[in-house]
C-alpha cells in the first residue's frame, strides 16, 4: 500500500500524470474507485483483497480522461484490459502510466509499457475458485439444461445495463441494444428480450474479454453474467489459441480475416 | 378515518396469508433465498421473511411495471387498427409484509402519476392493491426514512401496518377502509389491542441530515464542482434509478413484428447516456456529471417544488445495489453542508 501511495504520489509531484485512479475505502465496508490529483491526496490510495473493480473502464470515461495523463492502479485482469484498449484505439499508450500488481499484491515496476506487455506474458491467469467451480458445473450441462439455466437466471434482469456499464470493453458509444431503426433485439425486459441482449454482449465480447469478472460483480440482481463472457474466453482460446489482453498488438478473432487462415473453410 | 388498534396473535398472522389466498388473492411478499430477499408472487407462508432489512427491488413494478403495452396496433393499407389495452383486466393485489418506507413510495410515484395528467394505467393498478406494511425492527447504515420526513413505523400509504411486538405477536393498526374490509372479513383472527405500543418495537434510525436544508442548497448549486468531484467514479448504469422506488421516468417504444405492434413503456434512467440525445445527436448531458446532478435534482428539488413531494424515501436500495459505491446519503449528508 505504501509503495502504491509513494509511486503516486511520484508520479503526481513530477508531473509524469495529472490523476492517479486507485482504491479508497468507500461507505458500509465497501471499496470504490478514487481519483487522485493532488499529491497530498494520495494517502487515501489502498489496496487489498476486496479491490476488484476493472479500473480501466475510466481510462475511456470522457471526464476522467479530461483530467490529462492518468496513473492506474492494475491488477493483471487490469493490465490485459489496457493491453485490449490500446490494441482497439480506444487509449493511447503515452496516455497511460501503469502502478501494476501483481499476483502477491505488491507493486511492479514498469518503466514503460512494453514492460508490462512482457510480464503479462508469463503471468499467470486465473479465475476464481467459485467461478471455475460455476462454469464447470455449466459445462456438465446438457444444451436443454443449459439454455432452461439461462432463460431462468436472465428472466429477472430488468436490463440496468450494469454490466455493460461496468465493462471497459464495452466503450461502444451506441450500443446496438439502442438501435431502433431497424430494431436488433427485443426492446422488452423479459425472458426473450434479456436473452438476445446477454447473448449479444458475450458474443460482442468473444475473444475481447480478459476475464475480469466486472460484470458479474456489478449486477444488482446478482445474475452471473460473467460466466457467459468468460465461457466465449474459453471458447476462443480454444478455437484460436489467443488469450486477450496479453499484448498491445491484438487482433480481434472474430473480425480479422487473413488470406492465409489456418482453416480452409474460409480461404 | 381514525386509525384502529387490533392485536393479531402470530398464529393468526398465518391464517390471515391462508384466507387472503384461499379467496383468491394474489398475494407479493417478500422470500429470502441465498442471502438475497426479494418480494415474489404467492410464496407459501412458511417462506415469507419478516426479518430481512430491505429487499433488492422495490415494489414500484406493481404499480409502474418495467414494460406496460399501452395499446396494440395493426397496419394495412387502409391505415392503423388500433386496440386498447383492457385495464379493467388488472388483477387485485395484496403486497404483504411492506416497510414504511415503500409503503410511503406509492405516494411518491402517485405525485408524478397523478400530477397534472392522470395516467390511467398507473392509477387502475394502485386502486386494485392492498397494502399490508410492516414496521421495521432492523435497520442497516443506508437506511434514512428518518431524514426524509418518514419514520421505522410510519402508517403513510399503509391500509393495515403490522408491528411485531416482544411477544412475537404483532399490534395491528387499521388505516384505511380497504385495510377495514381486510379485518372485517377476517374479524374472528383480530383481538383486542394490547397495551404495548409500537413504539418500543422500531428500528433506531437517526436523523442524519435535514432535506429542507439540502432542497435550499440545491438551489444555487447547480454549477458547483460537487458534482463533478463526486460522480466521477459512476459509470452510468441505470441500477440505481431501476431498485427505486419513486423513480419514474420511463421511455415509449413500438416493438413490431411484421404488420402486428405493440406499443410499450419501459423504464429508463436519467443515468443513461442515451437520456436527453437529441435526434440532431446534441445531448444537453453531456457527461455524467450532469446525469448524476440531475438525479439529485429531480428528487430533491424539482419534486418538492413541483409535486410537493420528495422524490426520495430513504431505503437505501440504490447504495446497497450500485456497483461504484455512489451512496446517495454520504453526498446528501454533503450537499447539507454545501
Amino acid at each position: 500500500m505504501e509503495s502504491i501511495r509513494k509511486k503516486a504520489k511520484e508520479l503526481l509531484d513530477s508531473k509524469q500524470v495529472q490523476v492517479i485512479i486507485g482504491y479508497e475505502n468507500g461507505t458500509s465496508n465497501k471499496v470504490r474507485a478514487a481519483f487522485i490529483t493532488d499529491p497530498t491526496q494520495v494517502d487515501r490510495l489502498i489496496y487489498d483483497e476486496r479491490c476488484t473493480q476493472n479500473l480501466a473502464v475510466y481510462l475511456v470515461k470522457h471526464e476522467v480522461k479530461h483530467l490529462g495523463k492518468m496513473g492506474i492502479v492494475a491488477t493483471i485482469p487490469v493490465m490485459r484490459t489496457i493491453n485490449m484498449l490500446i490494441s482497439e484505439e480506444q487509449v493511447k499508450p503515452e496516455n497511460v502510466v501503469v502502478l501494476g500488481i501483481g499476483e502477491d499484491g505488491k507493486l511492479l515496476d514498469f518503466p514503460d509499457l512494453t514492460v508490462m506487455e512482457s510480464f503479462l506474458q508469463k503471468a499467470k491467469i486465473e479465475i476464481t475458485a467459485k467461478d471455475k467451480e460455476a462454469m464447470e458445473k455449466l459445462k456438465k450441462m446438457t444444451t436443454q439444461e443449459k439454455f432452461d439455466y439461462w432463460s431462468n437466471a436472465l428472466e429477472t434482469c430488468f436490463k440496468c445495463y450494469a454490466c455493460r456499464s461496468s465493462c471497459p470493453l464495452c466503450y461502444c458509444t451506441r450500443c446496438a441494444v439502442e438501435c431502433n431503426q431497424p430494431q436488433w433485439i427485443p426492446v422488452q425486459a423479459n425472458k426473450n428480450g434479456n436473452y438476445e441482449w446477454h447473448m449479444l454482449r458475450a458474443m460482442h465480447l468473444a475473444g475481447r474479454c480478459v476475464s475480469c469478472g466486472d460484470c458479474g460483480r456489478a449486477c444488482p440482481l446478482d445474475i452471473p453474467v460473467h460466466l457467459l463472457t468468460m465461457h466465449m474466453a474459453e471458447e476462443s482460446k480454444r478455437l484460436f489459441g489467443v488469450d486477450s489482453g496479453f499484448s498491445m498488438k491484438m487482433e480481434s478473432v472474430l473480425s480479422n480475416y487473413k488470406l492465409d487462415d489456418k482453416d480452409n473453410f474460409i480461404q | 378515518m381514525e386509525i384502529e388498534k387490533k392485536l393479531i396473535k402470530k398464529a393468526s398472522l398465518e391464517k390471515l396469508f391462508e384466507k387472503l389466498q384461499a379467496k383468491g388473492n394474489k398475494i407479493f411478499a417478500p422470500v429470502s433465498k441465498d442471502g438475497k430477499t426479494e418480494f415474489q408472487y404467492n410464496p407459501s407462508y412458511a417462506e415469507v421473511t419478516y426479518d430481512h432489512i430491505q429487499t433488492t427491488q422495490s415494489l414500484k413494478n406493481t404499480v409502474f411495471p418495467k414494460i406496460e403495452n399501452l395499446i396494440r396496433f395493426k397496419t394495412d393499407r387502409s391505415g392503423v387498427e388500433v386496440t386498447e389495452v383492457d385495464l379493467t383486466q388488472v388483477q387485485s393485489l395484496v403486497l404483504w409484509g411492506v416497510h414504511p418506507c415503500d409503503a410511503a413510495g406509492f405516494n411518491a410515484l402517485k405525485s408524478i402519476f397523478m400530477w397534472d395528467y392522470k395516467d390511467e394505467y398507473f392509477n387502475s393498478r394502485l386502486q386494485k392493491i392492498a397494502v399490508i406494511g410492516l414496521s421495521c425492527h432492523k435497520s442497516d447504515d443506508n437506511c434514512f426514512c428518518t431524514s426524509v420526513g418518514l419514520n421505522p413505523g410510519g402508517t403513510q400509504g399503509c391500509d393495515i401496518l403490522l408491528t411485531k411486538l416482544s411477544s412475537g405477536d404483532f399490534l395491528a393498526e387499521i388505516i384505511t377502509e380497504k385495510g377495514k374490509a381486510i379485518v372485517t372479513e377476517a374479524s374472528e383472527l383480530f383481538e383486542t389491542a394490547p397495551s404495548e405500543t409500537k413504539e418500543g418495537n422500531l428500528a433506531q434510525v437517526n436523523q442524519q441530515f435535514s432535506h429542507e436544508k439540502v432542497t435550499k442548497n440545491l438551489a444555487g448549486a447547480f454549477e458547483h464542482p460537487f458534482w463533478v468531484e463526486n460522480s466521477l467514479r459512476c459509470i452510468g448504469c441505470g441500477a440505481c434509478a431501476f431498485v427505486c422506488p419513486a423513480c419514474a421516468c420511463f421511455d415509449i417504444q413500438d416493438e413490431t413484428k411484421g404488420k402486428n405492434g405493440k406499443r410499450l413503456r419501459c423504464w429508463d434512467s436519467c443515468g443513461f447516456g442515451l437520456f436527453t440525445i437529441h435526434t440532431s445527436g446534441h445531448n444537453p448531458r453531456e457527461v455524467q456529471s450532469q446525469r448524476w446532478r440531475q438525479r439529485i435534482l429531480h428528487k430533491f428539488s424539482y419534486m418538492p417544488e413541483r409535486n410537493e413531494s420528495l422524490g426520495c424515501i430513504g431505503c437505501g436500495r440504490c447504495s446497497r445495489a450500485c456497483p461504484v459505491d455512489m451512496n446517495i446519503l454520504e453526498q446528501l449528508v454533503s450537499l447539507e453542508k454545501l
